[in-house]
């Protein structure tokens, strides 16, 4: 029965989505007062279907219903409740089912929360976040319907995919989406404001935050995956240049153009084209990456068996909403005209730079995830791009950009000179060189590429603090009061710092623990040791022991500094009899400095295993960054200019300029 | 006029540099293809000699087996018409099993043993990786193609 109600929820949402994707459009065109005025309404019903069939398949899985495919398919009886709730996403039918729930919880809070925008604009907005859920609804009821039912019934579940059980299985998949789908909403911005014919500062101030919240989801939620990553397949690594890791990055790149180019088209009323542009490619890239992940055409962790047809469906989609969007662009943009005009040297061409920058990164790192595909559509044999390509493309272009991030903060809008910035960031130069030098050598080696990184990681650091000393001395010279002047910076600024200060985190995370982790593949007998660096791991054993819906071979190690044991690692080879599957479980000693990093490989005769451990410098800082990159986007989101213009818009436009330029 | 020239100048050396940019991609990226082959085709000879490349097939049943070092592994790989023999040094991904598929990339040694560095297996247990999969299509094409002549 509950299925059935949840079946039936979704084809109502479906209607309502169709509803909401049309009549409000027809209704704004036509100045039909009664048909524009269903745009909310139609968006709420929207929602709460969708909550309802949402919550219909996670009772499903709660409470075990084995008559329903997808759940027998994706969950067992044994399987803990966390993850028998969060199996939901395990598979391809219910991961649609969350995208289209976030989706929908994206809309409730435009309708919610935008309501200071003007009548028109708001009421398109809605619409066109209505017409991207018509689609995924359509490919959900049409190719992957959750609710099917399988008689008879399965006596118990074939289980979650061992390698999702694990708490990331409960994170990494909704924040992403956050993320992914939050683009949705900068997307039906643009689309209305094209429709509009209209864009000026206050679009852009609109769209910010929701741009930002959208950047900070999938900010965190590339992070846990790559977290994820580390310490689950047992091999160490953090990226892995996957197509589908590649599907999540390429959003961001663009994404975080997007939040750049959207604060001078606030500021200086400039890069209004280009800004719709990004908002456009940012949300392709998120609907190429569901493509990418959902059409089973690539081999990576994420990929799940599909049949060809989805594939195909998603693709029409993709060319519809892609190919609609930017023809509407090409067709509208001249009337949004180009903006306010700047000085080759100037805030604006600095982040005009930042710009290229980041869209030239996913521009490459879209030939080498879709080159592949093509060649393979076209018939040209199958081939794959391998990662020193991307390393190494990424990083030769991504190196001036952070380089510029340094200079960009300090330089003026409109006209700026670079012996001046040169004079105030000759502190941050000098220390930037010195620890380029010396950082490599106490870590052992020096090579060009530690320098490079540890330079660019320390520069993008220091000079984000002397962005700070020089902001509060300018106030302290007006008037001298620290705490009022530390107080009276806006939160945006803090939030700016805070996120560049990440970056600067996570370079150097990845250059230290690229340039000196070390790793070792062994064979060791009980009461071997093991020298890898400057530690000792001595082999106690195995032993076996019992899981809820697994057995356990974990063995013993003891980690050990010149003799004094500093911790015990005990890794896990897990048995999970449903899926006759084997998981390899490490275990990490996290630390600031360096982390210690055991798995086991197979048993071999006498009681001896193979083993891998590795030691991984700084590794954790490539995380840290990013934790400090998404709350640098919080700080940002918390200024109050956002709330008092968004109250005041709503009367007058003019007022909350005024308000904003003080 | 002086801003003119210096715009002019500014967007000159922009162009030349993404002119440097785009030659460095393109030689990284030729140089970073890796292209797959089929059992089949390396019996054939059409597997470069030397470079890395990828292959892809079932692991043969029974094939598996530990060298006396305990660490590196020899297993077949087929596509149903031609087998050939792989050898890998590391620890094996969970999910590599006898009679799943499997893409392993690597080099050809001198006696025509394929010598792996990646073996990749990381997937679910319905899943078939489309390279492995297309090296069986392959072959069984072409024994379809045999039985009609």
């Amino acid at each position: 029965m509950i299925p059935e109600i949840g079946q039936f929820s979704l084809i109502l949402a479906f209607c309502f989505a169709i509803v909401q994707g049309t009549v409000p459009l027809v209704g704004v065109w036509r100045n039909i007062a009664t048909l524009s005025n269903l745009a909310v309404p139609a968006a709420r019903a929207q929602f709460v279907f969708i909550v309802l069939a949402f919550i219909c398949l996670d009772y499903s899985f709660y409470a075990n219903d084995f008559s329903v495919l997808y759940v027998a398919s994706n969950s067992n009886s044994h399987l803990p409740l966390a993850y028998r709730l969060a199996a939901l996403w395990g598979g391809h039918e219910g991961s649609m089912m969350l995208w289209v729930s976030i989706l929908a919880v994206w809309t409730m809070a435009v309708t919610l929360f935008a309501k200071s925008l003007p009548e028109t604009f708001r009421i398109r907005l809605i619409s066109v976040m209505g017409m991207v859920s018509i689609g995924f609804l359509a490919f959900i009821i049409f190719t992957s319907n959750p609710f099917e039912r399988l008689i008879p019934a399965a006596l118990d579940g074939r289980d979650l995919n061992p390698l999702l059980q694990d708490p990331g299985m409960v994170f990494h998949p909704p924040v992403l989406y956050m993320g992914y789908v939050g683009f949705s909403v900068a997307f039906a911005f643009a689309i209305a404001a094209l429709l509009d014919g209209r864009l000026d500062i206050t679009w852009a101030r609109w769209t910010r935050p929701w741009t930002t919240v959208a950047w900070v989801f999938l900010t965190l939620g590339i992070a846990f995956g790559s977290k994820w990553a580390y310490y689950e397949l047992g091999w160490g690594g953090w990226w892995f240049w996957d197509a589908v890791e590649n599907a999540s990055f390429m959003p961001w790149l663009v994404g975080t153009a997007l939040i750049h180019s959207l604060a001078v088209t606030e500021k200086r009323d400039a890069f209004k084209v280009w800004t719709v542009l990004l908002s456009i490619c940012a949300f392709s890239l998120s609907l190429l990456g569901t493509f990418l992940v959902r059409s089973g055409v690539l081999t990576s962790v994420h990929a799940f068996a599909t049949d060809p047809r989805r594939g195909v469906f998603i693709l029409l989609y993709l060319v519809i909403v892609i190919g609609g969007a930017l023809l509407l662009f090409a067709w509208r943009a001249p009337k949004v005209g180009l903006g306010e005009k700047f000085d080759v040297v100037s805030r604006e061409s600095m982040l005009l730079t930042n710009n290229v920058v980041l869209v030239a990164a996913a521009g490459s790192v879209l030939l080498g995830t879709m080159y592949p595909l093509l060649m393979d559509a076209l018939g040209a044999g199958k081939i794959s791009v391998g990662p020193p390509y991307f390393d190494s493309v990424f990083v030769a272009i991504m190196a001036p950009g952070l380089f510029l991030m340094g200079l960009g903060p300090l330089a003026k809008w409109k006209k700026a000179s670079l012996p001046e910035i040169g004079l105030r960031l000759r502190v941050a130069a000098v220390i930037s060189l010195v620890s380029a030098l010396l950082v490599p050598l106490i870590m052992g080696k020096l090579t060009v590429m530690t320098a490079v990184g540890v330079f660019l990681g320390i520069w993008v650091a220091s000079t984000s603090l002397i962005l700070l000393i020089n902001r509060i001395k300018t106030r302290q010279a007006a008037t001298p009061n620290f705490l009022e002047n530390i107080k009276g910076i806006p939160l945006a600024f803090y939030g700016m710092l805070l996120a560049h200060l990440g970056i600067g985190v996570f370079i150097l995370g990845v250059t230290l623990v690229k340039g000196f982790e070390s790793e070792q593949d062994l064979r060791m007998e009980v009461n071997d040791v093991a020298k890898v660096g400057n530690l000792s791991f001595l082999f106690k054993g195995v032993q076996e022991i019992a899981g809820p819906n697994y057995m356990s071979s974990q063995g013993t190690f003891s980690v050990s500094s010149n003799g004094k044991e500093i911790t015990v690692l005990k890794p896990e080879k897990r048995f999970y009899p449903v899926q006759g599957s084997v998981m390899t479980e490490a275990d990490i000693e996290p630390g600031v400095f360096r982390d210690e990093y055991v798995s086991l490989g197979e048993p071999l005769e006498n009681g001896a295993w193979s083993v891998r451990i590795y030691i991984k410098p700084f590794v954790q800082w490539i995380w840290a960054g990013a934790i400090i990159m998404a709350l640098g986007g919080i700080l940002a989101l918390s200024d109050r200019r956002y709330r008092i213009v968004n109250k005041k818009l709503a009367k007058d436009t003019q007022d909350a300029q005024e308000v904003f330029e003080a | 006029m002086k801003a003119r020239h210096k715009r002019f100048g500014l967007i000159a050396v922009g162009l030349i540099l993404l002119a440097i940019a785009a030659v460095l991609i393109t030689k990284s990226f030729r140089s970073n293809l890796v292209f797959f082959f089929t059992p089949t085709q390396v019996e054939k000879g059409e597997a470069p000699k030397s470079g890395s490349f990828r292959i892809g097939g079932l692991v043969e049943n029974g094939s598996l087996k530990r060298l006396p070092d305990g660490l590196r592994v020899q297993f077949k790989v087929t596509d149903t018409a031609k087998t050939m023999l792989v050898e890998y040094k590391g620890i094996l991904p969970d999910l590599f099993k006898e009679g799943k598929g499997v893409v392993a990339e690597g080099k050809l040694n001198a006696n025509g043993l394929f010598e792996a560095d990646q073996v990749l297996a990381k997937h679910d247990e319905n899943y078939m990786p489309p390279e492995a999969a297309a090296a069986l299509k392959a072959a069984n094409d072409a024994k379809v193609k045999e039985g009609t002549k």
